[in-house]
């Protein structure tokens, strides 16, 4: 499948147009990490990036957050080019980003606080949102007091109740085991088709990605790395993450995108071993 | 090891001290007094001026002025040292500026200011006040500024996607990380607010435990000392188990060591 269209539809919810990553190396030669990377996901539209580690897609990510400003090239939210922070985007971390001085209750509650919502009105709703990722009676404990699958259910409650239309996902189940990772996917799901937002998902797993998305972009190992791959996923929703693998559209999909991806994969260890 | 073995054995190290110290003050080991009760007195006499303080009600003025010149001096110091560390670790250009001379003066071996101190100050308990918060300051100072610094940067962006301003980030997010910093230094800083005190008394004053410990010292009253010694252990024991209970409450949310869950 050829590259999918790359200039922007009108009002899309995030896009990313020629984008370059560019930093000054220590000894002061230019380093390209993405080299003109455009890509669009529309308002509902879940999208999976997926490409050897090193390659530069959390780059791209925090790019369409607006922590990090594009050496060249733009980013357009629904349609205005952004500027400084993405106001309209929630984002889920790789790494722990609960505060751990707050218990998980202040930890959903807080994204509610700075937008001036009442304290009381606030904890309500987080103990809603806690009820609803399943941590209803953990309200009280301290992220340290929780396990990784939990921490990660409170870090989705925290995102998820300021509402935004935009979720910007970072390897969120990448420090999961195997069991827990199926189980946070279906939630997200789960919780995604509740209103369908806009999604850019970060992975490295391939099954993950064209499991939980509708479209799956793949991405050139680094450096200069380039977006070479753009497939439709054309599974039927709901889905369930573990029932959708045995799916034989699944296998036929990932078997073609594994076909692009592998080569990056090996000359990303190349480049490393090399290095 | 349950508790009532450890309390035992504890009050075992106690026992066994005293009599050695006993015994050798007082009986001859092969024909002499191995520890002259003249040097190392013994411990019925120290218990026996502890007794007397107390039963007079002398002691209360001192551990009084003792107890307010280290209070003091925490609670300036640790004003200082927040609001500077927040200062220089929000603003890097004024830190690098500064950074010699906060080394150099905190190099300073602080008895030395003490001379100083109470030329300026008197003799009265600001001189002391003023020895402890030189020491005071810096560890929190450090501690502070460190905590600032020390905030995971994914702690950050996602307070700041989470929409927090820049007083929120001070509240929610800079203000934790510092307390939790200072906080872990607390019983030092405490301990330093104490020995400001003491010294600051033992080399000028008209009140206080250092002053007692001094006085005693200068009429070669070494019995006295001892004593002057063991209030000031209890002293400063009551003060450190205060700061643990506080401790306790405020860090409620840090793993203890080895509680960390993956």
């Amino acid at each position: 499948m050829a590259l999918a269209a790359t200039t922007s539809p009108n009002g899309a919810a995030v896009a990313l147009k020629d984008v370059v990553v560019a930093f000054r190396m220590a000894r002061g030669e230019p380093f390209t990490a993405v080299d003109r990377a455009s890509l669009t996901v529309a308002d509902g539209e879940f999208v999976a990036i997926v490409g050897p580690t090193g390659c530069g897609k959390s780059t791209l990510l925090n790019i369409a957050a607006g922590l990090l400003t594009p050496f060249a090239g733009g980013v357009d939210i629904f349609g205005a080019p952004l500027d400084g922070l993405n106001r309209q985007a929630g984002y889920l971390f790789q790494a722990d980003a609960l505060f751990p001085w707050k218990t998980a209750l202040e930890n959903v509650a807080i994204g509610l606080e700075t937008a001036g919502v009442a304290q009381t009105e606030a904890r309500e709703r987080a103990h809603a949102w806690l009820t609803r990722v399943g941590l209803g009676s953990f309200g009280d404990r301290y992220p340290h007091m929780l396990s990784g699958g939990q921490r990660k259910r409170v870090g989705l409650a925290q995102v998820l109740i300021r509402d935004p239309k935009i979720l910007l996902m970072d390897e969120p189940f990448g420090p999961l085991d195997a069991q827990t990772r199926q189980i946070m996917g279906n939630l997200l799901l789960d919780l995604w088709s509740a209103d369908r937002k806009a999604v850019l998902f970060v992975t490295h797993d391939l099954e993950e990605a064209i499991a939980l998305s509708d479209r799956v972009v793949i991405m050139s190992a680094g450096p200069a790395a380039r977006i070479i791959g753009d497939w439709k996923v054309p599974l039927a929703r709901p889905r369930d993450i573990s029932e959708v693998k045995l799916d034989p559209a699944f296998h036929a999909l990932h078997r073609e995108i594994w076909h692009t991806l592998k080569a990056e994969v090996l000359k990303g260890y190349a480049q490393a071993e090399g290095a | 090891m349950n508790r009532l073995t450890l309390i035992s054995l504890q009050i075992l190290v106690a026992v066994a001290a005293l009599a050695i110290w006993h015994v050798l003050t007082t009986y001859p080991v092969f024909g002499r007094i191995l520890l002259p009760p003249f040097f190392f007195s013994n411990p019925f006499e120290v218990a026996q001026q502890v007794v007397t303080w107390f039963a007079t009600g002398v002691i209360w003025k001192h551990l009084w002025v003792t107890l307010l010149e280290s209070v003091l001096a925490f609670v300036l110091g640790s004003i200082g040292g927040v609001l500077v560390g927040f200062w220089f670790a929000r603003q890097p250009r004024t830190a690098a500026v500064f950074d010699p001379y906060v080394k150099m003066v905190n190099a300073l071996p602080r008895v030395v200011l003490a001379p100083i101190f109470t030329l300026w100050l008197g003799l009265g308990i600001w001189s002391k006040v003023a020895l402890g918060v030189t020491l005071v300051f810096f560890i929190v100072f450090f501690n502070v500024y460190q905590g600032i610094k020390e905030v995971s940067p994914t702690v950050l962006a996602n307070a700041r996607m989470l929409g927090m301003n820049e007083r929120q980030l001070m509240r929610h997010v800079y203000w934790p990380s510092a307390l939790s910093w200072m906080f872990s230094s607390l019983h030092t800083s405490v301990g330093f607010a104490v020995v400001g005190a003491v010294v600051g008394e033992y080399l000028g004053a008209a009140a206080g435990l250092g002053y007692l410990i001094q006085q005693a010292e200068g009429v070669f009253d070494v019995a006295g000392v001892f004593a002057g010694m063991f209030v000031l252990a209890a002293f400063v024991i009551v003060i450190d188990t205060l700061v643990t209970v506080v401790e306790k409450r405020l860090l409620v949310w840090r793993p203890a060591v080895g509680d960390q869950r993956p």
